[in-house]
């Protein structure tokens, strides 16, 4: 461990630690950023939504969206994974399928960004425990 | 550095630990593991969430899941169902005690929504084994800007408008004690962190010092700074192993990053900190006792003045705060004193932690503005009252506080408020009685504590106590006299009139406060030798009930003493006179016949 | 200095900063009524705990009655001493002591010289509420050869602490346990005996009830005096003289010598001798080791150690015995006045008047209760006959005249007998902290220099200072002297000695505040320091009423040596006078 020898140090550390901790403090505030979830069960994860979590979460940090990006389990369209579900505030989640980087570069853009819908929605067809509340 | 995409935080405080939460963490590791998720889901050992009752607590992050009650054998249903396929666990989830529904998301727990965290603000949410976690979230960058940016005066200035009062017992404003200790010339100072916490049913210091650490060294740090002082102490009783282990920890980190130390962050400021360990008197709570213990004297407090800030540790000017006055110190210095005195009331400015317990739903806790109302602590966030029972008193202030009732529910939580309704604040114990609960009985408890715990040094305290509790004693047993409530009320007064310190000056409150509201149960007991809760055996009869009673004789048999008498198939009778309130009678009987009255 | 102007029942007094409400009370004749508070202001001793409460007040503007003995004045302060609220609380809480302490007032050892019954007579206290239920502490009584502890009738009031810990720093005392079980015991409440206590006293002397008291041997003196076979020898200190008056209404420091002769007699002691004789025995043999131990030095003798201690006081022996065993080569050998004068009794005047050895008692009266310890060591007694066999302290003398129905005040006087009643001036101020070594200085200046002394008062080595020092000129020669009463001060000096930075050839050690005065065993002085400086100031008139004034003066010291022991150090004088010192174990856990 180096010393921290100053002020702008401990600053320094405060934000490279910061990682650690910003899926806590965005998951406290959740209701107020977008919330992006992607499927990653077996299925998902074999057609590569490994790479398009990674890709999400790295372009939307670069990109300056304060969005929580986090992994949910299998969400039952194995016909189109990768799925993401994007939750933007105060609106009803959205799932889309297919998504590789390319779509999900599409999807920041415009849906996330733009606020204009795009191509691959599924529509909901079944009940989240959230919803039964 | 991997990028975790969930967190999973499990409750590693003293209670739930010894409901086996280490255990668990280790459970779902492994689990991790074997689904190849070890690398993306990080499970963390925090601080204590405060919702007690329902502990093990697991909160799953980014989606705010909130699991209690969590066994290390949940462990691979949470990572299969939960991490795996995304399905939150129902039977794990907390049920809403009003609507009986299940609630996924904290935030929008009752036990949560009032709650304001700035003390417990890191508890239950990082890592306190790790000071990156607490660094992260903001931690030492008030030393570091105070170092750097403030005079202590400027400091100082700050906590006094601030309006920040010790959360300890007594109220006293921080920043004033501070200046005491700043104002006192000498060559050597010190600075001791009050952790004898001992109140029974309290543990928020104990709770902050082992979920959030740092910030107690931190402000001890700051106070160095501010008073002159290059020397702290934590006095922690030795029953806190898990707190002091953790301290340790801490402790070693700041130094290997030098924010504790020679020349901290540059500034030439040295400050450095030591543990001293209490053997568990609860009057090592009051400063003056804490300095003699700390010295290796007999823990017993002496008059005032001269104030620790004149001559304390050693002889020399010493501050004392206790731990959750320090956890507030460093938010106050990073966000201002305008945005803390903006909150709590005009005279009690900021949040207070309170430790629920005794019959209410949700135990643990919680921290809210000050100026809450008792209602909303025991209704909304603690949930009401156990079994739909009614709500009789709130016992506020620790041993010796006195018990507020019904009318005082809608009083505005804060020192002034519950001094004047004849109880007090003391380090924030909350116990909620029910309709089942004796006053007088209440009282005698309280008093047991006291009598155990006073340090013998002055006579009415000593004494005054014992007699008290003897005389409770007497009238739980219906050998009460009327004189006996003047002495009482009489004996009470003086003990707190002429006692030395703090301790006995309050220690009659509980019998005091209950004459006071519920005068009543005292004269029942005292003229109709009758205890109404049911709950002082000797003033109890055992009693069957015609109606009910078939005359098997199951009673009579079960009888040591033979004081049922009655012919097969009639109604039997209690001899009171025999009868040694065993209750093997009423065990024995089928058909709810005998009952105790 | 600043002073400070306050109300106090009406009353405007003023008074400097820094002065306690009880003391400015004082001032204007209002008499706020303490019971732990003891101050010995000429001493350095001060007792205020604020722990009895007795002393509460009432301040305008503060919620809670203040302890008035240790709460500093204020400007502008408004005091009330005898509201309703005081009044209440005061009884009150004398209600709540006296609830937890035995009434058996009658055959307590106190009894009518006690604090407490004091203060319940000025309460006026009739009636103790709920006495018949409440419960009582109770704790093991334990006897030591000294004192007796019966903490059933302790009230916590720690003058005891005080003066075993700050004064003595003995540390045998402490307060033990919590809450209604809170009592001063030793550590682990072990008995006394097992304690680093010294049997100095000072804690029964300062015991404002009986639960420290003396062991009281007055019943086996009697049985002696009325044993047709024995031939009873009394011994008396030179402190008794100038306290006993006091037991029986006399102003503090009336000399009673004459007095207290005439009553032991009565009493039927067959032989009524001086302590004061084996004093001046005393100084020939400490003085002859002092010159001889100088002499060696002044020689080059890198072995010889110095300084010198003197070796008279027994609670000042337990002390370095237990606490600096590794420094017990450094006092004097001589055996203090009390066993040098058993050994010459059950020896030399045995003989001469033909009495065996098992035939003779001897008895002493002592202003100490280490004393009694003393006679019972080991090394005092031949044959399991110990030289000493019963010491009893001047309140014992006192109860025993009272037991005989003789009024001490109207006595007239006599003399001692001969001839171990004679004694010097030098004598007679052993009894005060300081004479000893000035004692010893007048003789050791005479054999040393061959001149005779012009003047023998050594005024710079009295005094009430804790440690006092002097250089005393033996013509040409200086000698360099050291004096502490009150074993924390002697704990210093050893501690200079330990680190070899004395610069002392003689140091005087009394374990008790002012010397043998304000021994253990003395009347008690209630906590007022002006009658241990009027007992000094009786012990220097006596002196100085004496034509003899020096011990090697005293004719019958002279004889002694010429029929028995030859000359000072001899082997005779070694093997009856002399004696050496052992480290006291630790038996910290055999209770």
């Amino acid at each position: 461990m180096n010393k921290i020898k100053s002020l702008s140090d401990l600053k320094k550390i405060r934000e490279e630690q910061n990682r650690s901790i910003e899926l806590r403090s965005k998951g406290e505030a959740a209701e107020k950023l977008v919330q992006v979830k992607v499927a990653m069960a077996t299925c998902g994860i074999a057609s590569g939504a490994k790479e398009t979590m990674e890709f999400l979460m790295d372009s939307l940090e670069k990109r300056g969206v304060n969005a929580v990006v986090t992994q949910t389990g299998c969400m039952g369209y194995c016909y189109a994974e990768p799925t993401i579900e994007v939750t933007m505030p105060g609106k009803e989640p959205v799932v889309f399928g297919n998504v590789n980087t390319q779509k999900a570069d599409e999807i920041i853009e415009k849906y996330i960004k733009g606020g204009a819908l795009v191509d691959g929605i599924i529509p909901v067809n079944y009940e989240t425990i959230q919803t039964k509340e | 550095m991997s990028r975790y995409s969930m967190h999973i935080l499990v409750c590693g405080g003293t209670g739930c630990k010894s409901s086996d939460s280490d255990i668990l963490v280790e459970k779902l590791k492994k689990e991790l593991d074997k689904q190849g998720l070890g690398e993306t889901v990080q499970v963390i050992m925090t601080g204590c969430f405060g919702f007690c009752e329902k502990g093990p607590i697991v909160k799953v992050m980014p989606d705010n899941t909130f699991y209690t009650q969590v066994k290390p054998s949940d462990a691979e249903e949470i990572v299969e169902e939960h991490i795996v396929k995304g399905r939150k666990i129902d039977h794990l989830l907390y049920t809403d005690p009003e609507t009986s529904k299940h609630i996924t998301d904290s935030n929008r727990m009752g036990f949560y929504k009032k709650q304001m965290r700035i003390a417990l603000r890191n508890c239950g949410f990082i890592d306190p084994e790790r000071i990156d976690e607490y660094i992260a979230r903001d931690g030492y960058m008030a030393l570091g800007k105070v170092l750097s940016e403030q005079t202590p005066e400027e400091t100082i200035a700050l906590m006094k408008s601030s309006g920040l009062r010790g959360r300890g017992g007594a109220g006293f404003p921080v920043g004033l004690k501070w200046e005491f200790a700043r104002n006192n010339v000498s060559d050597k100072k010190y600075v001791v962190c009050n952790a004898d916490e001992g109140d029974p049913g309290a543990f928020m210091d104990r709770s902050i010092l082992e979920g959030d650490p740092h910030s107690v060294l931190e402000a001890m740090a700051i106070i160095g700074y501010c008073i002159g002082a290059d020397e702290g102490y934590i006095y922690i009783r030795a029953e806190y192993p898990l707190a002091i282990a953790r301290l340790k920890t801490a402790l070693n980190q700041a130094r290997e990053y030098g924010l504790l130390g020679k020349d901290i962050m540059g500034s030439g400021f040295n400050f450095d900190i030591g543990l001293k360990y209490g053997a568990g008197a609860f009057v090592c709570g009051e400063e003056t006792a804490l300095i003699h213990s700390m010295e290796g004297e007999r823990g017993e407090p002496t008059l005032k003045p001269p104030f620790p800030a004149e001559s304390g540790y050693l002889g020399k000017p010493t501050n004392v705060n206790n731990v959750e006055t320090l956890a507030n110190v460093a938010p106050i210095l990073l966000k201002g004193a305008e945005w803390f005195s903006s909150i709590g009331t005009e005279k009690s400015k900021g949040t207070k932690v309170f430790a629920l317990a005794g019959q209410i739903n949700n135990v643990g806790l919680i921290e809210v503005p000050m100026g809450t109302t008792l209602r909303e602590v025991i209704f909304e966030i603690g949930g009401g009252i156990k079994d739909g029972k009614k709500f009789k008193a709130v016992q506020t202030g620790g041993p010796s506080g006195g018990c507020l009732t019904e009318k005082h529910l809608d009083t505005p939580i804060d020192y002034e408020n519950l001094v004047e309704n004849g109880s007090m604040m003391g380090s924030g114990g909350m116990i909620v009685m029910d309709e089942d609960d004796c006053m007088v009985s209440i009282a005698k408890y309280y008093l047991d504590f006291t009598v155990e715990e006073s340090c013998g040094k002055c006579a009415p305290c000593r004494i005054g106590n014992k007699r008290l509790h003897e005389l409770l004693e007497r009238i739980c047993e219906g050998k009460g006299e009327t004189a006996d409530l003047d002495r009482l009320r009489n004996l009470g007064e003086v003990i707190k009139d002429t006692s030395l310190c703090g301790l006995g000056q309050s220690s009659p409150n509980p019998v005091l406060s209950t004459l006071d509201n519920f005068y009543d149960e005292y004269t029942s007991h005292v003229h109709d030798k009758k205890c109404a809760a049911g709950v002082c055996k000797d003033l109890m009869e055992y009693f069957i009930l015609e109606e009910h009673c078939v005359g098997c004789t199951a009673c009579a048999r079960a009888c040591p003493v033979g004081a049922i008498s009655g012919e097969r198939k009639e109604l039997h009778v209690v001899n009171p006179d025999t009868c040694i309130k065993c209750g093997a009678c009423l065990e024995k009987c089928k058909f709810d016949a005998v009952i105790l009255k | 200095m600043d002073h400070i102007k306050l109300l106090i029942d009406g009353k405007t007094v003023e008074v400097p900063k820094g002065t306690t409400v009880y003391k400015a009370a004082k001032e204007v004749g209002i008499d706020i009524p303490v019971l732990c508070y003891m101050d010995l202001h000429d001493l350095n001793i001060e007792n205020k705990p604020g722990g009895c409460r007795i002393c509460s007040v009432e301040i305008e503007g503060r919620r809670n009655l203040a302890p008035s003995c240790s709460t500093n004045v204020s400007e502008g302060m408004v005091v009330k001493t005898n509201s309703m609220r005081v009044i209440n609380a005061r009884r009150t809480v004398m209600e709540l002591i006296l609830s937890d302490h035995p009434k058996e007032c009658l055959t307590c050892a106190k009894s009518g010289n006690c604090d407490l019954q004091d203060m319940a007579i000025k309460l006026g206290i009739r009636d103790i509420p709920g006495q018949e239920y409440a419960e009582m502490s109770t704790y093991r009584l334990d006897t030591s050869p000294s004192i007796i502890r019966e903490m059933d009738k302790c009230i916590m009031c720690r003058r005891c602490e005080t003066m075993c810990n700050d004064f003595q720093t003995v540390g045998a005392l402490n307060a033990v346990n919590r809450g209604f079980n809170a009592v001063v015991a030793p550590a682990f409440e072990m008995n006394l005996e097992h304690s680093p206590c010294t049997y100095c006293g000072q804690c029964v002397a300062v015991c404002p009830t009986g639960a420290l008291t003396e062991v009281d041997h007055t019943a086996n003196v009697i049985q002696a005096l009325s044993d047709p076979n024995k031939t009873v020898v009394v011994q008396t200190a030179p402190a008794v003289r100038a306290a006993l008056g006091e037991e029986f209404g006399m102003e503090p420091g009336t000399r009673v010598t004459g007095k207290m002769v005439s009553a032991l007699k009565n009493l039927g002691f067959d032989y009524v001798f001086d302590t004061d004789f084996a004093a001046d025995l005393t100084i020939m043999e400490e003085g002859t080791e002092l010159l001889d131990r100088l002499s060696r030095h002044l020689d080059g003798d890198k072995d010889v150690q110095l300084p010198i201690l003197t070796s008279c006081c027994p609670g000042w022996v337990n002390f370095f015995e237990y606490h600096f065993p590794e420094m017990k080569d450094i006092p004097s050998t001589a055996r203090s006045p009390q066993q040098m004068f058993g050994s010459i009794a059950k020896t030399y005047f045995a003989e001469k008047i033909g009495v065996k050895r098992e035939e003779m008692v001897v008895v002493s009266i002592m202003p100490c209760l280490a004393k009694k310890y003393e006679c019972q060591r080991d090394e005092f007694s031949v044959d399991g006959n110990p030289d000493v066999d019963f010491s009893i302290s001047t309140r014992e003398l006192a109860h025993l005249i009272k037991q005989a129905n003789l009024d001490l005040s109207t006595m007239t006087d006599s003399e001692f007998d001969s001839p171990l009643g004679e004694s010097s001036g030098a004598a007679v101020i052993f009894g005060a902290t300081g004479g000893v070594i000035e004692a010893a200085t007048r003789t050791a200046y005479e054999l040393q220099t061959g001149k005779t002394l012009e003047s023998v008062d050594f005024k710079q080595l009295r005094g009430l200072e804790g440690i006092r020092s002097a250089t005393v000129d033996f013509d040409g020669l200086e000698i360099k002297i050291g004096i502490a009463h009150g074993l924390g001060n002697a704990r210093k000096l050893l501690e200079e000695i330990k680190a070899g930075r004395s610069e002392f050839h003689a140091i005087e050690i009394m374990a008790c505040p002012g010397g043998c005065i304000g021994g253990g065993g003395q009347p008690l002085h209630h906590g007022n320091s002006d009658i241990l400086k009027a007992r000094t100031r009786a012990i220097y008139e006596e002196d100085e009423a004496k034509t003899l004034r020096k011990s090697h003066e005293n004719p019958y010291i002279i004889k002694l040596y010429e029929e028995f022991l030859d000359q000072p150090m001899s082997e005779k004088a070694h093997k009856l006078l002399h004696t050496h010192y052992f480290e006291r174990k630790r038996k910290v856990f055999e209770v």
